[in-house]
């Protein structure tokens, strides 16, 4: 019993689902079995006005609605699965509903095309080029399957066929009916490219064409029409039937007095049947004209054109005879053929009812074929299809059985036990079955343990993890978000978490999961300081919360308090090294901060090197030297570092009387090479002296003394710096010295 | 434009035809004129794959890098967001977005849900027409050679316990056999590499059903954790490409060079001013001559160098004896090819001038006599007074700190007061708040405290023949001439499993760090490889956490050798040295 309100309108949508278009604008969609889906509305002005008239539509985008209320407007959705409702501008003129309209698809846009008497609206105004102009007012019109083409029948009894977007008038035809149509329907005809029109009265058809004649069939009963890809389905309440145009194939063989090969080659075999030796005769005409070849394909093409099993039959057969006298025939058209209609005839036997053409089942593939079936829960034959033409498992029989699993889950009356064992049962073997959707669609059904049973089955644990947060069993999806190794789900499932529960919970779950914790701990890091401090103290992680306030101390002006707060946690952590270091640090920035505001030198964040340096740089030789001693830098260092600093002053007199303060412990080479690094070979000399023997050379070839250089390294005897030395010597070098050289070289080598 | 990519063992080309493939599909999918919006982390990776060219050919007609604010105007229908999927790029993405236009985003590497969630939190969620991940894992580099160009790999992996880039390798890695076949033999050294191991094996079963029915390209994968061989990235490289590397830096198959030496000298032009814009290079095996030498120790590159020289002036040469017509439509036909040789010569001239002055420098021998040293074992438990000269003279920290880690890994840690003193000197020296970088290196080990008194580098040493006292650099007839002596442990490792095996060192695997294991991949029946006598079999190497470039070139030696019997690809998070290593792991707190 239909219990909601007034249905102005029924039609299918691509997927099968029956929708109806209720008066109120509330559109209801139903399953194959009349179970109810859900609902959606077309818009809340409609209530009022209410709807007049709606139209359901295909088009590349799926399944649209379109509805005009009592007020005119026009409402349409193109995509009832992805509902936008767009408003069309009002019409002009019109008042109450239109005469006639249509639903157009065109430049990827959905329009409507809308007759108000004589004049047709899409977005512009427009009409029709060469309309009869007896016609004041259009009736009726309708738009071809690939709304290619528009059809339109005037209160003069003319049809105006053209192209859609009303560029082109193909022909115009006088029915001499006055009477409005029930219904008009493109009927396309692949095989004479012309464009037909059915229009359908009270009792009869018509079939009009380019040309004047018009073709007239009686009908028996209240009927439809369906406009389909090659054809035209007249339906009725007893009987159902195909109006199309006679294929070229079936009109050449079947043809009365056919003298084509394909009618030949039926013949030549029926002959054969009989065992009449005509079948050579005919077999003989067909080869003779090298024709045979066209023959079988004739035959085989025209059996797939048959609705009839027998004629089928008798056609491949035909084919099959005639392709055992070609050599080279390749065998895959018949081949799949006979498949083809293997399947077709299955589908279209009465308990299934998918009457489909074998153009039809071309084009919409075995897939769709394959998901009709399961819309139908027709599962062991869309099973036994996919075997037979050997779709692989992925895309055959596995997605079937999920389609099988998701309807078994819906079985209330049977246990969770139950039905889990019969699925993992029959779902076993076969590859890529997603579990996770199977428990999605328990869950869906509340049956919350069933659907936990059912994702055990499933092997990618990274799918489990969305559905088991649905049904809040966190804890388990993080484990299975681990498992997976895919971080990006451990973060998601950590932030649900984090939402879920209170911070001490969360924290100990985390605490179980390092994986989960560390990489909390990174998001912390970047996005929650604060926390990242929490997590650290509740591990008593003492190193880290130091490290933790180091990094405040750079980052906050209490510089000094963070870095107490480190040493504190260092000590805690047993890190004396670190705890050290850092009270060093604080006493150098107490240092460097009472510099500053006595001295007005900028110091604050220097290394304690870059403090001594400047301290240097700017005279304040005794503030150096307190850092010295209270830093303990050792005296190679600092010898090092006051000296490149007074050298960057070009302070000649202070380094003479640093060099003479003590022993230097970096020796004295660092004197002369500094002195030559900042072009005063003058003040380098004066170390060269007290250089030890081994670095002579060297400093000697620093400030360019090659004579020096070279006795200093005949002293020593010593093979490397003789030749170091002469392959200082350029041509212009004294040539005594060179020999001299040379001849050290020699002794020392034999030595 | 692409070809070097398939001279190689393995056709490497077919991995980056099918990157372009799905970057073309992703652009087709947003209808009509678009603008990219660049993570500008993306574009050297994705220049790897695609020029601008592919781009514009699919109606790209602006770019910009992504940057707070909102977007440029431009004339376009599309606006598309290449990003890596973090956070903080979300929240630039959602200033960003400015309507009527259509906005899409194409994650790389992979889409992720909790940047999603947090557009959705910002509200822009639905602003978006696509939401889109483009899977870029393993970027063809070269011939052999395969990145994933994470920088931050290592650092992740081994410092912050984050195991995303393992999870993006394992991915990677499943698409590599994908297009190659399944590989059937797993080995591997180290936690990471037991942990990929465990991702593609699950994976693999996740994936039962569609069996992969192409014939498998490799026989042998070995994943190697980069903390197994801590020593081999902190020395100096010494092949010319890892020298030009060292020096100046290879960024996704480019480098800089000063543009002093590269100033074209035309007759006529005399002083005119030099240029100052660096001089950018691309530099892989589709140069010839490169091909020839970046592989070779440095010492050998002039030799070789002079003889090209002198083969490509014998070659213009040959124009005199051209006397027939023939003959000069000949020479003219080969002279394109002629005068690139030219070019590429005069190029790598320069380069090795550059490099010379270098090398030849006392602060690189000095630097170089410490690093064999300490290889060699020579007074690796003491304070290294070269160590201290150069703090004193406040010489790069990265240059200290890789010598003092390399001294604790030579030394199996060092003792405390000695590791202690180097910190101390560092802090004073170059500031305090490197504590924390000095704390990242010992929690992935480069520097540690001696726990025990045994010091097993020695052994290690030893058994692996890692120093050799007289390494060929011209003629080599050893991995070790890449170091000019030091044999780079994971090498080491990689030649060995493939002869005599890994049962041979057991004793040095249980030293280094981390489990070794085998997995065996079952191949579909019908799919085992019919090897043919003297066939090589093909070993792809995979370093996690980073490959230098003289590993490299010790790979493609062994690959060369006669009688090695296996070729190697080389596949890597990241081509890393000493410099760009430490670099990573260094922590600089931002200033206030």
């Amino acid at each position: 019993m239909w219990k909601s309100g007034v249905v102005k309108q029924l039609g299918w949508t691509v997927c099968d689902d029956l929708l109806c278009i209720q008066e109120d604008g509330t559109v209801l969609i139903y399953d194959l079995f009349g179970n109810f889906k859900r609902h959606f509305s077309m818009g809340n002005e409609v209530g009022q006005s209410q709807v007049v008239e709606a139209k359901v539509f295909h088009s590349p985008y799926g399944t649209g609605v379109a509805i005009v209320t009592g007020a005119s407007r026009f409402t349409l959705a193109t995509n009832i699965d992805d509902l936008k409702l767009r408003r069309l501008p009002e019409v002009p003129g019109l008042q109450g509903a239109p005469t006639c309209w249509a639903v157009l698809t065109q430049d990827r846009q959905s329009k409507v095309l809308v007759a108000t008497g004589a004049d047709l609206f899409i977005l512009d105004y427009t009409s029709p080029p060469g309309l009869s102009p007896q016609a004041t007012s259009i009736v009726h019109m309708c738009v071809s399957f690939s709304y290619k083409y528009l059809a339109l029948f005037t209160d003069s009894g003319h049809l105006w066929m053209g192209t859609a977007n009303l560029k082109e008038k193909l022909s115009e035809v006088e029915t001499k009916v006055r009477n409005p149509p029930k219904q008009m329907a493109w009927c396309r005809r692949p095989k004479s490219q012309q464009p037909s029109v059915v229009i359908m009265w009270d009792g009869h058809i018509l079939v009009a064409g380019e040309c004047k004649n018009t073709i007239s069939y009686h009908l028996e009963g209240v009927s439809i029409l369906v406009p389909e890809l090659d054809g035209v389905r007249i339906i009725n309440g007893t009987h159902h039937e195909l109006l199309q145009e006679v294929p070229a194939s079936c009109e050449e063989i079947f043809k009365i007095a056919s003298m084509a090969p394909g009618a030949l080659l039926l013949e030549a075999h029926k002959e054969y049947e009989k065992e009449s030796q005509k079948a050579d005769e005919y077999l003989r005409e067909i080869k003779e004209q090298n024709l045979l070849g066209e023959a079988v394909k004739q035959c085989v093409e025209a059996a797939g054109h048959e609705l009839e099993a027998e004629t089928q039959k008798t056609l491949l057969r035909a084919a099959s005879f005639g392709k055992c006298f070609l050599s080279n025939f390749p065998p895959e058209p018949f081949v799949s053929m006979c498949r083809d209609l293997r399947v077709l005839n299955a589908v279209r036997d009465y308990t299934v009812g998918i009457p489909l053409t074998h153009t039809q089942f071309k084009q919409m593939t075995v897939q769709v074929l394959i998901d009709r079936l399961v819309y139908r829960k027709l599962y062991p034959l869309a099973i036994e299809i996919c075997r037979y033409l050997k779709t692989p498992e992925y895309q055959g029989v596995s997605r079937v059985l999920k389609h099988w699993a998701c309807c078994k889950v819906q079985q209330k009356e049977e246990a969770d036990e139950v039905i889990a064992r019969a699925i993992s049962l029959k779902l076993g073997e076969a590859a890529g079955i997603s579990y996770s959707e199977i428990a999605t669609k328990a869950y869906e059904c509340g049956r919350t343990e069933l659907a936990i049973k059912l994702l055990e089955f499933e092997p990618r644990s990274g799918e489990q993890v969305p559905l088991l947060l649905k049904m809040k069993r966190s804890q388990l999806a993080l484990s299975k978000a681990i498992e997976s190794g895919d971080t990006d789900l451990v973060y998601t499932v950590v932030t649900y978490l984090k939402n879920e529960m209170n911070r001490g919970d969360f924290f100990m779950t985390l605490r179980n999961q390092p994986v989960a914790l560390s990489l909390y701990r990174q998001f912390c890091k970047h996005q929650e300081q604060d926390t990242l401090k929490d997590l650290f103290n509740q591990d008593d992680d003492h190193q880290e919360l130091g490290n933790f306030y180091v990094k405040a101390s750079y980052k906050e002006k209490a510089q000094i308090g963070h870095l107490q707060s480190a040493v504190d946690e260092y000590n805690k952590a047993k890190n004396e090294f670190a705890a050290k270091a850092t009270e060093e640090e604080m006493r150098l920035l107490r240092f460097q901060k009472k510099l500053e505001e006595e001295k007005g030198e900028s110091l604050v964040g220097f290394s304690l090197h870059d403090t001594i340096r400047t301290l240097l740089a700017v005279g304040l030789h005794k503030h150096a030297e307190q850092l010295y001693k209270d830093f303990r830098v050792p005296d190679k260092r600092y010898w090092w570092l006051k000296l490149t600093a007074l050298a960057e002053k070009e302070d000649w007199e202070e380094i003479e009387k640093f060099a003479k303060s003590k022993k230097s412990p970096i020796g004295y080479l660092p004197f002369v090479e500094i002195c030559v690094k900042h072009h005063n070979k003058y003040e380098a000399k004066k170390y060269v002296s007290r250089v030890t023997p081994e670095q002579k050379v060297k400093a000697h070839l620093a400030v360019g003394d090659l004579e020096g250089a070279a006795d200093a390294a005949i002293e020593r005897r010593n093979d490397g710096e003789i030749s170091t030395v002469l392959s200082r010597c350029s041509p212009s070098t004294d040539r005594a010295l060179v020999e001299r050289l040379n001849r050290a070289k020699a002794t020392a080598a034999k030595k | 434009m692409a070809a070097h990519l398939s001279y190689g063992r393995v056709n490497l080309n077919i991995l980056r035809e099918a990157a372009r493939k799905e970057l073309r599909e992703f652009l087709d999918k947003c209808a009509g004129s678009k603008a990219i919006v660049w993570d500008e982390y993306l574009t050297g990776p994705f220049g790897l794959i695609a020029q601008y060219s592919l781009l514009k050919e699919h109606e790209v007609e602006k770019m910009f890098t992504l940057k707070g604010g909102r977007v440029p105007p431009a004339d376009v229908k599309n606006i598309i967001f290449f990003v890596r999927p973090r956070l903080e790029l979300m929240d630039i993405i959602a200033e960003n977005l400015q309507p009527p236009r259509e906005f899409h985003i194409l994650f790389v590497p992979r889409r992720s849900l909790l940047c999603e969630q947090r557009l959705k939190e910002q509200g822009v969620l639905n602003s978006f027409t696509n939401i889109d991940e483009y899977i870029l894992d393993l970027i063809p580099y070269d011939g052999d050679l395969l990145s994933m160009e994470s920088e931050s790999a290592f650092r992740e992996c081994y410092l912050e316990n984050d195991q995303t880039s393992l999870y993006h390798t394992a991915k990677g890695l499943m698409t590599l056999q994908a297009l190659y076949g399944t590989i059937p033999q797993i080995f591997g050294k180290g936690e990471c590499a037991r942990h990929v191991a465990n991702m593609m094996l699950r994976m693999k079963r996740e994936f039962a059903g569609s069996q992969n029915q192409i014939l498998p390209v490799f026989d042998t994968l070995l994943l190697l954790d980069r903390n197994v061989d801590l020593l081999t990235p902190l020395a100096t490289q010494l092949t010319y490409e890892g020298l030009i590397d060292e020096i100046y830096g290879i960024t996704n198959g480019y480098v800089k060079l000063p543009p002093e030496k590269f100033a074209q000298k035309k007759p006529g032009e005399g002083g005119k001013d030099l240029p100052t814009e660096p001089k950018k290079l691309q530099l892989n095996s589709a140069e010839e001559l490169y091909a020839e030498i970046r592989d070779k120790n440095f010492n050998a590159v002039g030799a070789a160098l002079s003889k090209k020289a002198k083969i490509i002036s014998a070659a213009f040469e040959e124009r005199h004896n051209a006397k027939t017509v023939g003959e000069i439509k000949q020479f003219v036909s080969q002279l394109p090819h002629m005068q690139a040789a030219r070019n590429s010569l005069a190029n790598h001239t320069s380069i090795a001038e550059l490099i010379k002055d270098i090398t030849t420098s006392e602060v690189f021998f000095d630097n170089l006599t410490v690093e064999q040293e300490f290889m060699t074992g020579v007074d690796t438990d003491k304070v290294n007074t070269y160590i201290e000269d150069c703090i004193s003279r406040k010489d790069p920290l990265i240059k200290i700190l890789r010598l003092v880690c390399m001294q604790s890994v030579c030394n199996n840690g060092l003792k405390q007061k000695v590791l202690d003193h180097y910190k101390r000197e560092i802090l004073q020296t170059y500031g305090y708040e490197h504590i924390l970088t000095l704390n990242n290196l010992e929690k992935v080990g480069l520097l540690k405290p001696q726990t025990t008194t045994r010091n097993n580098y020695p052994t290690i040493r030893k058994t692996l023949k890692l120093w050799m006292e007289d390494a060929n650099e011209q003629n080599p007839n050893d991995i070790s001439y890449v170091y000019s002596g030091y044999a780079p442990l994971s090498v080491r490792l990689t030649q060995l499993l493939a002869r005599p095996g890994w049962r041979s060192i057991e004793e040095v695997l249980k030293m280094l760090p981390g489990p070794h294991f085998e997995e065996r991949q079952q191949l579909p029946t019908g799919l085992h490889k019919k090897r043919q006598q003297g066939e090589n079999r093909t070993t792809l190497v995979f370093f996690l956490g980073g490959v230098t470039y003289a590993e490299i070139a010790a790979l493609r030696f062994l690959s060369q050798m006669e009688d090695g019997g296996t070729e190697y690809v080389i596949a890597t998070t990241k081509l890393i040295n000493g410099t760009s290593w430490i670099k990573s792991l260094m922590d600089r707190p931002e200033p206030f």
